[in-house]
């Protein structure tokens, strides 16, 4: 296909739609894959601490409910502007992907704080085979809602700039598929990392 | 919005509900966490058994999975969650029987 015909072909399709946001479905279930061979590789390497730090230590239990919390209103952040996309309204979908980036932003600074502070106090990811499947599993967590964030912004330019169409507002169902599967990650983390480690 | 080829119905009904059930199968495990109130392993019993009802939770009221999802995207997802119970339960069987033959 020439440049030139593929800006003449015609919108996609109700039925290519569906296609796209099933691609997207496999995507995330492959994705799921991998989270849960991380979750394996951290179940077998949490008690080899090396002399080190263990979880008890290391883990505060009020950050983790301020993580859990803020990502949740994300993601309930995120249902609120599908909603207003449903009704076709388009400010109040850009304030509620606001809200979503704040939340999830909220997230990642209190993750990005406590990565830093694990550093400071000896226990980085080369110190024990269990801080090394820490900071893999809840990092690669914390790199897919560092690149949600990035798509929540491309959504906003995009809503801002091409209005409510078709084409964004399926990459918005695609996006809002993509949080709603990170909240899920996050609680598998919550309760296989955080509280049984603090217990 | 605009219809051609492409609609989204959603209502607020279902966020809520999904909120008010994630917020209370999230609260039972850390305030039993924080209190201490049970043993170890019942503490432990009720996050997996929390946790395992929250997944649930969230594919339903968030990602909206149930009768009417496509045919393809079930079996898709009925296909990860057996190969995630394979790759998962076979490591920790692996792993421990491995680990249990070593100490002993």
């Amino acid at each position: 296909m020439t440049a030139s015909a593929s800006t003449i072909s015609p919108p996609p399709t109700a039925e290519q739609y569906e296609e796209k946001e099933f691609g997207f479905w496999l995507y995330l279930m492959s994705d799921a894959a991998i989270f849960a061979l991380l979750f394996a590789t951290y179940m077998v390497m949490v008690g080899n601490t090396a002399g080190g730090p263990a979880g008890k230590e290391l883990f505060s239990l009020e950050r983790a409910a301020g993580e859990t919390a803020l990502l949740l209103l994300s993601s309930t952040a995120f249902g609120v502007a599908a909603v207003a996309l449903s009704a076709g309204e388009k400010s109040r979908t850009l304030i509620w992907l606001l809200v979503t980036f704040a939340l999830g932003s909220g997230f990642i600074f209190l993750e990005a704080g406590e990565f830093y502070g694990m550093i400071q106090e000896g226990a980085p990811p080369e110190r024990s085979g269990f801080l090394s499947a820490f900071f893999t599993l809840v990092g690669t967590h914390g790199l897919h809602v560092s690149i949600g964030l990035l798509w929540i912004a491309v959504m906003i330019g995009q809503v801002l700039f091409k209005g409510l169409t078709a084409p964004v507002a399926s990459r918005l169902m695609r996006l809002g598929l993509f949080w709603h599967f990170l909240d899920i990650i996050w609680v598998v983390i919550f309760s296989v990392v955080y509280l049984p480690g603090l217990l | 919005m605009d219809s051609s080829g492409y609609s989204v119905e959603r209502t607020i009904k279902p966020y809520l509900i999904g909120l008010a059930l994630a917020v209370t199968l999230t609260a039972i495990p850390f305030a039993l966490v924080a209190t201490g109130a049970l043993t170890k392993g019942v503490t432990l019993g009720i996050i997996i058994a929390a946790a395992l009802i929250q997944i649930v939770v969230h594919l339903r009221f968030f990602l909206h999975i149930g009768l009417r999802t496509p045919r393809e995207n079930l079996i898709a997802l009925a296909f990860a969650s057996v190969l995630i119970f394979i790759m998962v339960g076979g490591t920790l069987w692996i792993m421990f029987d491995l680990y249990h033959r070593m100490m002993v």
